[in-house]
């Protein structure tokens, strides 16, 4: 018992220095940072998926730093451990809060995108001295920009409607695709696409027949080979899938060991461990609707984009430059708040309402109606045959095939938004 | 109809003989030692993480042989520094214990290995097609699975049932004094059976890294799945283990190869219902939807109903 005791008390010890380590230091941030929250998954199956993402926000962040930052002052990117769950990222948004955040951006999951709206609107409402903006970088449910809009939610990816627009605009044209077949996770963003897929394709192509339309949960699946049975079965010759993480490069991956011949249109192979793990079996098979990859500074004059690929794989083993939208929501934030002449949420939002600004790929625009982003997107497919850069030292890497304008992405929202008067 | 029973039954028995390498180890460290280990998982992602970095330097059939070895020596410090350690302290502390494993491994595998996956891929020579049945190609690397999984199972039984150390490690289990007594040292048993354990899950590893994806999430998505395993077929039973492998696999896989839902079996024998209800609702859902939940379901009714599992040996 006596032993007991004194584990117990050297176990209470421990937890008290661990403690004392793992809480930042209070206070110790000046106030004349700007400081942006980013809530994802940091822990858990997609944690690789939120460091990524992370890493990003810091680069650019630490790049606007070394230009002088915004209007004088720092930007800080403080880093949350959502789980991937809604509920946590509630507590983590009060948290936030107290810690004078202002701005806080998420992306992976809509499920979490949606209540952060609405846990920014609730916070907003109810401390109107202190009102917190959000800045969505890849959370795609159309309904965040539609029935759920916000003034104080600004959305920088094309939603899921947009990019299923862009890809069945292409499909359209690839006259060999005769039975296409869908697969997605299970929540809102999946549900989605099978709807708006289903609706879309039928209206573009109705000579197209979906053979298949399966939810599977999400990142519990750990062999996919019975999907991919049911694919073959179908006689499928086109696949759309919105997985990502994990659960894409297991889907496709199985794919390959199934011996399944077909084309994967998708919204997320290009990045983030994707590529490392689909290798050969992606070849030629897997296609992408993104904003960016890699090759497009071949096609197009970027060198800032160039720089910034080479410098963030350099910097980060083993990780690639991905989001560039995340640059662009930073560029705007930047460009925002330097025409508001402050980092007040409000003024700041207002700023970015219609806000447009020029990117090597073309002009973006934040549009007003409801706070999503019109950007141009690229149709790439990941081949062995690559102009320049390779995918995560794969051998492979994306070629563009089509490029879809950021007006011809656009697609009608129900918003009525309801914008403060004060 | 019938090229879909075919493959969710060659499916199932994959994934579930894949459930039973690494269910193994876990229910033989219960029944031998009462330690309910909850950092098996993460020996079998560092199984798979020690076969990629292996078979980097040289190839996949040294990485078969060595990756368990590392791991399962990994399994016997643990046992000899750590569990030895607490286990005066009861079973709250050796449980303790393993669950603090589980977030230092974790912690361990990302600060060596990355948070992104890693590109630990089939050899060469395991990667063709072994045959085609209805379109579907069957790759060599599954049988070869489903090959070492059997050897496994065959070999854990032989050597428990038929040598004298076998004998030697069940009894130290029921009456350790008495083996004591007779000159055996059972602390070292114990150590060589928990680094039997671990090492078994690290062969899990090193055959289901390159299968699946090696990442640092997989010990956590396979470890409550591992519990359930062996939880059902019984605490401490290796034929319990292997049966609840094979059910749960089976299960899984044609629950979504299936895709009906209530609704559709209700309509066919001519009970219509609509979605709008409730419970209308519910009938509606997939099978497919909810086929990764039906283990857990069986776990709570086998919890209720037969508490000691399938062939458990004891009650509690």
């Amino acid at each position: 018992m006596k032993h007991y005791k004194g584990l117990v008390r050297r176990a209470v010890a421990a937890v008290g220095v661990a403690a004392a380590l793992a809480v930042p230091t209070l206070g110790s941030a000046a106030d004349d940072t700007i400081k942006i929250g980013y809530i994802d998954p940091l822990s858990g199956p997609f944690a690789n998926v939120g460091d990524a993402g992370l890493k990003h926000f810091k680069y650019l962040a630490e790049r606007i730093n070394a230009d002088g930052g915004i209007l004088g002052k720092d930007v800080e990117i403080i880093g949350y451990d959502n789980k991937s769950s809604a509920q946590e990222s509630l507590q983590i948004l009060r948290e936030a809060a107290d810690e004078g955040v202002q701005y806080i951006t998420q992306g992976n999951g809509s499920h979490v995108g949606g209540a952060l709206v609405d846990g920014v609107e609730k916070h907003n409402r109810r401390n109107p001295d202190n009102r917190m903006v959000f800045l969505n970088y890849a959370a795609v449910d159309p309904a965040l920009t539609g029935e759920k809009c916000s003034f104080w939610h600004f959305r920088f990816d094309a939603n899921s409607a947009m990019k299923l627009q862009a890809i069945t605009d292409y499909m359209a044209e690839q006259d060999d695709i005769k039975k296409v077949f869908l697969i997605n996770m299970d929540y809102s963003h999946g549900q989605a696409i099978s709807r708006i897929a289903k609706e879309m394709l039928k209206e573009k192509r109705p000579d197209i027949e979906i053979v298949g339309d399966v939810l599977h949960p999400v990142g519990k699946v750990k062999d996919f080979s019975p999907y991919i049975s049911q694919i073959q079965s179908s006689g499928a010759d086109t696949v759309i899938s919105g997985n990502w993480g994990n659960d894409l490069s297991l889907l496709v991956k199985a794919g390959a060991q199934g011996g399944l011949d077909v084309d994967w249109y998708t919204y997320y192979a290009g990045g983030l461990g994707t590529p490392t793990a689909l290798g050969k079996a992606g070849a030629e098979h897997v296609k992408m609707l993104t904003e960016w990859q890699e090759n497009l500074v071949e096609e197009y004059e970027a060198p800032e984009l160039r720089e910034i690929l080479e410098e963030f794989e350099q910097r980060y083993e083993g990780i690639e430059f991905y989001y560039l939208r995340i640059k662009t929501q930073m560029d705007m934030l930047q460009q925002a708040m330097e025409k508001a002449g402050s980092t007040d949420p409000l003024a700041v939002a207002r700023a970015l309402e219609g806000m447009t600004m020029e990117t090597p790929f073309g002009t973006v625009t934040m549009r007003e109606q409801d706070h999503q982003l019109l950007q141009p997107l690229f149709i790439s497919t990941f081949s062995e045959d690559y102009p320049k850069y390779d995918s995560e030292g794969s051998g492979l890497g994306w070629v563009m095939n089509a490029k879809l304008d950021a007006a011809s992405t656009a697609v009608d929202s129900v918003c009525e938004m309801k914008r403060p008067s004060s | 109809m019938l090229e879909s029973i075919v493959f969710s039954v060659l499916n199932g028995l994959l994934y579930g003989m894949l459930l039973f390498m690494l269910a193994s180890g876990l229910t033989l460290i219960f029944g031998m030692m009462g330690v309910l280990n909850f950092a098996h998982a993460s020996f079998y992602m560092l199984g798979a993480y020690c076969a990629y970095t292996i078979s980097s330097y040289t190839n996949f059939w040294v990485a078969l042989i060595l990756a368990p070895l590392f791991v399962g020596f990994l399994g016997a410090l643990t046992e000899r520094f750590g569990l030895r350690n607490v286990h005066k302290h009861g079973h709250v502390a050796e449980l303790l214990l393993t669950f603090g494993l589980v977030y230092v491994i974790d912690e361990l595998v990302v600060l060596i290995w990355g948070q992104i996956p890693v590109n630990y891929a089939i050899p060469p020579s395991l990667d063709f097609t072994l045959f085609t049945l209805f379109g579907t190609s069957f790759p060599a690397y599954r049988a070869f699975i489903l090959f070492v999984a059997v050897a496994m199972f065959v070999a854990i039984y032989l050597l428990l049932v038929r040598t004298r150390v076998g004998m030697i490690i069940r009894a130290a289990l029921s009456h350790p004094e008495m083996v004591g007594a007779l000159g055996h040292d059972v602390p070292r048993i114990f150590t060589l059976v928990f680094a039997f354990g671990t090492g078994l899950a690290g062969l899990a590893g090193v055959m289901a890294g390159n299968y699946y994806i090696t990442e640092p999430g997989m010990a956590f998505s396979m470890g409550p799945i591992v519990f359930v395993v062996v939880v059902f077929g019984g605490l401490g039973s290796l034929g319990g283990a292997l049966a609840a492998s094979l059910i749960i696999g089976l299960v899984t896989t044609f629950a979504v190869s299936l895709n009906y839902s209530v609704a559709d079996l209700l309509a066919a024998v001519g009970l219509g219902l609509d979605g709008e209800n409730i419970a209308g609702g519910l009938a509606h859902i997939d099978l497919s939807r909810i086929g990764q939940m039906l283990p857990y379901l069986m776990m709570v009714l086998i919890l209720i109903f037969r508490p000691r599992g399938l062939m458990g040996a004891r009650e509690s």
